[in-house]
Order: structure tokens, then sequence, then C-alpha cells
């Protein structure tokens, strides 16, 4: 029997450069320079998951190192395309091939939360530290602190303590860890420290990270008590795993907020078919929730039930159900919002939400100018973010016009969960209240090199128009007749 | 909030033409209120180029005197930023660009650029440009301030705004629009500005003289900051767009695409790989940001009349409504488009500058196929 033609592509290894500009992950400068030698890091790749080779194996035209950073497809508002397209790069190349079929298995990323002194090498995400540690041998700090207990955060610890990373503690603002409480049990019996009702008032260091200050905080989120330094020489942020919904939203699918998705996920039938009839989604950018990041044939499950819509031959798979997510055992809406809380707005010091456009999450809230147009001081400048809304919950995409908040290169990777939660806490409207910041292609930076590379069609050539190119526009108005018809018209009247 | 029962003027639409109109009445003392059913500039009005060009508008003299004071008459920061330089690609190019500037009102004025000028002034362009033109008029401005501007200045002035409030039908009185109906109930008027952009057609319709207009979709792309040049506002090779005060390459161009008004009226918006293409003629046209990333692309919808011209009038059907649609160039002449739908509802013509071009009855014979007679119709496709 022959199978469909497959093409998988994915952007890992990335490149040390890439990982430089925080794409696609929150590396925080923490991946040693091992990164940079392309061999080894495509040997590491391939060895850490035996299903690349398998794929290869059964004829899969692998494409490791591409991103694709767009999809697009025919639909409301666009009619000229030739179909399903999906817009690829790699260092030197980029290009659209067509497909019949697109799943998209985009994985997971990690929520950013501020603290003075985030942006210092060595605060970095989960996800990125677990990729550089267990998957590429290639992170540089041995002795870390891991923010969060969710069974994504705990996971992601023992991950680390497996690759020889050394756990001084594991912080929590809230009362107790929220994780399965095995993992709780395995990480304390391997002698990891949790400091509940605690965060982080400040990373140290001079170059990088040197050590944290941590502090007892009481039910509201301020600090109480003595602070305590604690020697590491990095920060694992682990307090919001969230699927990686960017090329599925800007395609156009409906993404919506479900808690027990870990947040904005796509909305999908049980075949995880999305919104866009052709477009499926599987595995962590489908969905987060604890059994299914502890347990991986639930991911595996859903690829399969995907295929299976493809061929059209679901029965061939044994499907016996479709898993739910598990009922969250804490409410990841006032979870999140509190981190935010206790780290952001209560913090010591003001330092930049947003480090690309350099803003702070006062800025944000009070909706200023960017600081570089000098409107600071100016005395009708006391706009605060109440004077945006009327009727419906902030949208952070309005703040991002007006702040720049989410608008620099690394497009948004690192505030943008921390900025829906900064406008939910001052709306005091709870996180899936805000809408999606959006999405737009290409969702990596993508040099314009690399861009001007696709195909134009002469068709599109032909008809390119600076403006558009009606010629009575440009008339002076003592040439406009009493009517206007096409007929009468020579200048608009078309060839 | 005391719950609001209509105003004086009531104003369809928050994009640039409708807020721009309700800060000049606010600043007259009118009682306005402005009503946009998403987030104010949500639409064309907060995804252009922020050029502010249409040098053959009527409107045009008056927009030069007000961009540079418009950060003082707001109180807000546009990001205005003056004079525009046209690159030439190729020789093809120049010789448009000379007859062009050739044909120029003499009251304008332009000159030509040499090399060392151009790499002075535009220092991301290449060798390869044929030549340049320096324009010492028109600029760019930054579209999300300028429209959060308006709204905020015309509220410092006691207008109000209403946003996620669809404007939906009308109720009239003999030959009165009497309120606007609405998601949130009816709101009484004594006059009725419909700027609603590409809905303007639609809902001009619904009150018997309908504004003929076709929407096309446009798209732009933006780089990531990139050191300040000496001008931003730099066009040419196709394509329009600026440098912004941050550094970021804007550019857009390309074939525009015709569209149906979508059912509930709100456009999807979907960018394409037009990107691609836009960002070659961009490196062609400024060489040395060849690397530069791209890290976001959009599109916007388009309001066009079928000469591509303005329409500010009264309905004659329903005499206390005025119709405003700029046909595409509406953000740079947003200042004195505003200032003229003041003048029309408040003192019954406009102070300035004779608008008689912008009447409503020259499409009075449009055959009724105009669009598909201008080939502005949409590609039959099925929808995903
Ligand atoms: C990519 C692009 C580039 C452009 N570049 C330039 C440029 O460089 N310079 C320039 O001058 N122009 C440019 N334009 C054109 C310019 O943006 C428009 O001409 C201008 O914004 C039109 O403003 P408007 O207020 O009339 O309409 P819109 O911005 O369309 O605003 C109309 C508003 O009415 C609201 N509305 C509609 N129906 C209803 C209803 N029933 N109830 C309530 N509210 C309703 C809509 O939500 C919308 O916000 C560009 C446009 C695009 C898309």
């Amino acid at each position: 029997m022959r199978g469909l033609a497959v093409v998988l592509i994915d952007e890992n290894p990335v490149l040390f450069k890439t990982m430089c500009d925080e794409v696609p992950l929150h590396y925080g400068q923490g991946m040693s320079s091992a990164v940079r030698n392309r061999n080894a890091m495509i040997e590491a790749f391939v060895t850490s998951e035996p299903l690349i080779q398998a794929a290869f194996e059964a004829g899969v035209d692998v494409r490791l190192g591409t991103t694709c950073w767009g999809l697009y497809a025919n639909g409301p508002g666009v009619h000229w395309l030739p179909g399903t397209v999906a817009g690829l790069a790699d260092e030197e190349r980029g290009w659209l091939i067509g497909a019949e079929h697109v799943i998209v298995a985009a994985g997971r990323r990690d929520m950013g939360l501020g603290f003075p002194g985030w942006e210092k090498p060595g605060v970095i995400g989960a996800t990125a530290a677990v990729t550089l540690a267990a998957r590429l041998g290639a992170l540089n700090p041995r002795r870390v602190v891991i923010l969060g207990t969710s069974a994504e955060a705990l996971s992601a610890a023992v991950a680390l303590h497996d690759a020889g990373v050394e756990i001084t503690a594991i912080v929590e603002q809230a009362a107790e860890p929220v994780g399965p409480g095995h993992l709780v049990t395995k990480l304390r019996a391997a002698g990891c420290e949790f400091l509940t009702h605690h965060i982080v008032r400040e990373a140290l260091g001079r170059e990088s990270v040197e050590g944290v200050l941590i502090a007892a905080v009481d039910k509201t989120g301020r600090a109480v008590g003595e602070e305590r330094r604690i020697e590491c020489e990095g920060v694992v942020l682990a307090v919001g795993t969230t699927p990686v919904v960017d090329v599925l939203a800007a395609l156009g699918c409906h993404i919506a907020f479900q808690p027990e998705r870990g947040g904005y996920a796509p909305v999908m039938d049980m075949d995880q078919r999305t919104s866009v009839h052709n477009v499926f989604a599987v595995g962590d950018c489908a969905g987060i929730w604890p059994e299914k990041s502890l347990d991986r044939s639930i991911a595996a499950g859903e690829g399969q039930r995907a295929v299976g819509a493809i061929l059209g031959d679901a029965k061939n798979y044994e499907l016996t159900e479709v898993p739910e997510p598990d009922v969250p055992t804490y409410d990841i809406s006032a979870y999140r919002m509190a981190w935010v809380r206790a780290s952001v707005i209560e913090a010591r010091a003001e330092f930049h939400v947003c480090q690309c456009e350099e803003v702070t999450a006062r800025e944000i809230l009070e909706v200023r100018p960017p600081r570089y147009l000098g409107w600071q001081g100016a005395s009708r400048n006391d706009r605060s973010l109440f004077s945006l809304l009327d009727k419906a919950p902030p949208n952070p995409d309005h703040v991002k016009r007006l702040t720049r908040a989410g608008m620099g290169p690394c497009q948004g990777r690192r505030c943008r969960e921390q900025i829906a939660a900064l406008l939910a806490l001052q709306a005091t409207v709870p996180l899936g209240a805000v809408p999606l910041a959006g999405y737009r292609a290409p969702v990596r930076p993508l040099p314009l090199v690399i861009a001007s590379q696709l195909l134009e069609t002469a068709d599109q050539a032909r008809h390119w128009e600076l403006w558009f190119g009606i010629p009575s526009q440009w008339q002076s108005p003592c040439e406009i007749p009493e009517f206007f018809t096409v007929a009468t018209n020579e200048v608009t009247s078309r060839e | 909030m005391t719950e609001i029962n209509g105003a004086s003027v009531v104003i369809v639409g928050g994009g640039v033409t409708g807020l721009s109109a309700a800060w000049w009445l606010a600043q007259s003392g009118v009682d306005v209120l402005v009503i946009e059913k998403g987030i104010v500039g949500w639409e064309a009005s907060g995804r252009n180029g922020g050029g502010c060009g249409h040098v053959t508008s009527p409107l045009y003299a008056e927009m030069l005197r007000l961009w540079p004071i418009m950060d003082e008459l707001l109180g807000y920061p546009t990001e205005f930023s003056a004079n525009r330089i046209h690159l030439a690609v190729t020789e093809e190019q120049l010789t448009v660009q000379k007859r062009s500037a050739a044909a120029l009102n003499p009251g304008y004025r332009c000159e030509l650029l040499d090399q060392k000028q151009l790499r002075e002034l535009v220092p991301l362009a290449g060798d390869n440009v044929a030549g340049a033109h320096f324009y010492h008029f028109g600029g760019h401005a930054n579209p999300h301030r300028t429209v959060q501007g308006y709204a905020w200045g015309m509220q410092d002035h006691g207008g109000r705004l209403m946003q996620h409030c669809a404007v939906t039908g009308f109720r009239t009185e003999g030959e009165r629009v009497v309120g606007v109906e609405t998601e949130r109930g009816l709101l009484g008027c004594d006059q009725l500005v419909i700027a609603a952009g590409p809905q303007t057609g639609h809902l001009s319709a619904i009150l018997g003289q309908e504004v003929p207009m076709a929407s096309a979709r446009a798209e732009m792309i933006v780089t990531e900051p990139l050191p300040l040049m000496p001008y931003g506002g730099v066009d040419g090779n196709g394509l329009h767009g600026r440098q912004t005060l941050r550094g970021n390459l804007a550019f857009g161009g390309g074939p525009h695409e015709w569209l149906e008004l979508p059912e509930g009226g709100v456009f999807a918006n979907p960018s394409t790989p037009l990107m691609g293409h836009i960002g070659r003629r961009l490196i062609e046209m400024m060489p040395k940001a060849a690397h530069a990333r791209i890290i976001r692309s959009w599109a916007g919808v388009i309001e066009n009349t079928p000469d591509g011209r303005p329409v500010i009038d009264r309905l004659s059907t329903f005499p206390n409504v005025l119709v405003a649609t700029m046909s595409s160039v509406g953000f740079g002449l947003s200042p004195s488009s505003g200032r003229a739908i003041r003048d029309v509802v408040v003192d019954g013509a406009c102070s300035f500058a004779d608008i008689s071009s912008f009447r409503l009855a020259r499409f009075a014979r449009l055959e009724p196929d105009w669009r598909e007679l201008q080939g502005w119709v949409a590609l039959a496709t099925e929808d995903r």
C-alpha cells in the first residue's frame, strides 16, 4: 500500500543566532557555545527522539533546521491563493509549498514573568531550559531556581535534574504546590527545596544571573519578612506553559481560551481538526494538561486521530475513546494572575515587561507613548487603561499599538501572557476575558533577503500598483465632470 | 457613567474620518457622540501606511497647514514628520517621476537629489538607485497614535465615544433621521454623520441614497527597527511607506484584492505571501536593509468610490444626514477632512476649500454594474 507524500518540517536544532534573539523560545542566553556546532546539534537532536529516525526510514521528507513562518489558505477576505500554502525558510532560502492537509504540532512555550533583573542572561523559559539541557546537552547554568509547581513545571524540574542540573529551590507564590503530589515527593526526595508563598524579588549578578533574592508573600501578593539570597546561575520560568498557536492563529483558525488546555488553544473537533477544514492541531499546541504532559501516548493518539481523519479510515487506528483533558486542579487564570500581581505589580523596582521595546508595567497600564517620543512630561498625557475601555475587557493589541509593548523582534514571546495578566488584573476580569493578542505572519522574524525569494507570479507582477492606479483619483477637482459614469470616463475604463 | 441617550450630532464610525470630525465638532462646543462597532481605528485607519499625501485634493493645502501643529492641537503625539522622498530604482521609474514632478502645482517645491544628497538622506538606499526627488511637503504620521489622539482629544472637549456597539439601522420621521438603532438601543440625534469606511455604502443605501463603494484588501510589512534615516517618508519601486520614528521599515503595495462586504460587517483582514514580494521591492530600493527581519505583516480593507474621489455631502433623501468617505486616501487628509465635515454640519458649507467635487450627485447616472465594468469584483472561490 502506498501512503501519502509527507513533508515534516522542524525548526530544530535552532541556530545559535536565532536563540540569541529569543526565538522561538525564551532561551534567556542560557545556551552554551556547543549550540554553534551545527553537526553536533543535529546529531543530538535526532538522537534525542527516535521517531525522527523512524520517520526518515518510512520515507518521510524530513526537513530539520527549517521553519514554517506562515500558513495561508483562501477564506473570508482572501481568494487569490492557489490552495493551502506553507511558508518555509532555512538559513539561506525562503520558499512556499502547497499541501492538501496540514498537521500542526508546534509544541509549547512558557509564559514570561518579570521581576527586577529578569533581563539578565540565565533567566530562561522552562521549555527552552529542558530542550537545551535534556535534548541538546547545551544548557549553561548548572544550578537553577525554578518558578512554578504545575505538572509541567515539576516535570521540567525532573527533566533538568535528570540531565544533571542542580535545582536549588522550587519557588511557588501559592500556598501549596499545584502539581501532582508524586512529583513533589520525588523532587523533595532528590533534595529540592520547595518554597511556597514565595516569589523572586530580584535576580542578582553582573554579566549574568549569580543569585536571586527571594521573599515570602502574603495572600495579596505583597512581600513580607526578610529577603533571602539563594546562589544560582539560572532562573527557570515555569509559571504558565502555553500551547504554541502562532501559526494557527495567523492563519485564522479559531483560538479560544480553554483553561483545561493550558490557555489559548485551537478549537477542534474530535479528529483534531481546527476551524480551517484541512488543518489539524496535535500535541502540545492543541492543548496542555497534566496527564498529557506526563504521558506522551496521549499526544501520539492525537496525531493518529488526525491521520485517520485525513485518510478517512479512522477505524484502522483502533480508537476507543478520545482522552479528555483532566479537570484542572487549580484555576490557571487566577494562578497566573497571582504570579503577575506578586512578581510584577508588587515589584520593588520598575523593569521592562516588554524587553524588546523597553516598556514597564506602569507604562502599559497608563498607556504611555514610548519614551523616545519625549512625551513623558506632557500635562495631558495622563491617560490610563480605562480611557481606552468601553463595555469590553482591554484588548492587548490596542495597548500594543499605543505603548509598543509586544511589538518588538521577539514578537511578544516573552511578554504577551504577562501583559494579558496585567490587563486582566487592572480591569478586574479573568484572564480568559482578555482577547488573544494578534499573531501575524511571519511568526518567526524573517530576513527580507529570505522573504524576497518567494516566487511571484507574472500575473501578480503585472498588476502591481503602488496605490490603486485610479487615474481620476489624481485629477484636479476642476477636471471632474458633472456626472461620473464608467462609459464616459476614459481615465478609469479598462482595456 | 451616565446612560447615553444620543447627542446633537451622532457619528457612525470611529475611524480617522469620523473621529477627526468629532474632534472638530467637540472643539466647537457641539454635543457629539461617535459610535464604533469595534475599537477605534480597528479597520483601515489603524492599518494604513501613515502617508500624508494626495496633493490634488482640495483639502490638501489645509492638511499641510494642520499636520505640523496637530500634536499641539490634539494634546497627544501623532509622530508627524514632514516631507517625502520618492526613489526611482530604474530609469523608467525616474522618467515617470520626473513627469509628475514637472506637473506639480508651482506652489509646491520639489527637487531632484544628487547621489551624494541621496546617500545622506536615505542611507539604506543602494548605488543602484537611478534617482530621487525630494518633496518639500507632505509627510507621514503614526496611524495608531493619531486615531487615539483624535478620540482622546474629542473626549477632552466633551465629546463621547461608544465602542463595541454596531449601528444596525435608523429611525426616521419625515425627511429626518431622528435616531440610530444600535446594539445598545436607540440613540437620538439632530444630525447624523455616516463615516463608516467601506460600510458607508450599505448604511447610506438603507437611507435611500447609496454612496457607491467597493472594498479592496491591501497589505503591508514591517521590519525590526533599524538606525534612523534623516527622512523616513520614502516611497518608490511600487511601494509606499515610511520608516517609523522607532526605526522600523513599514511598507506596502501590490495588487489589491477586491472583496465583497462580509456578512456581519467584520472583515477578516488576512495577509498573504505578498509579504515576500513587498520585501523584494523593498530591498531593491534599500539593499542595505536586506538582512533586516520582517517581524509582522498585515492587511486592511480600503474603501473606494467609483472615481476614487471623496464624498462629503448631505443625502438628498434625508438632509440631516451627511455621508463622508475619503476613498482610500483618508488617513493623511484626516486633519482637514474632519474640519470640512464640521463646517458642513455646523455652518452648512466648508469655510476653507471648495469641496463641490465631493458631491454625491455626481454618481446619479452611474451604471448599476459599475463594479463589473471597472473590474472591481471579488474572485469567486469556496470559503474554507
Ligand atoms: C494597507 C493600507 C495602507 C494605506 N495607506 C494609506 C496612506 O499611506 N495614506 C492615507 O492617507 N491613507 C492610506 N490608506 C487608506 C486609509 O487608511 C483610509 O482611507 C482611511 O483610514 C479611512 O478612514 P475612515 O475613517 O473613513 O474609514 P475606516 O477606517 O474604515 O473606519 C470606519 C469605521 O466605521 C466602523 N463601522 C463600520 N460600520 C459600522 C456600523 N454599522 N456601526 C458602527 N461602526 C461601524 C468600522 O468599524 C470602522 O472602524 C491605507 C489603507 C490601508 C488598508
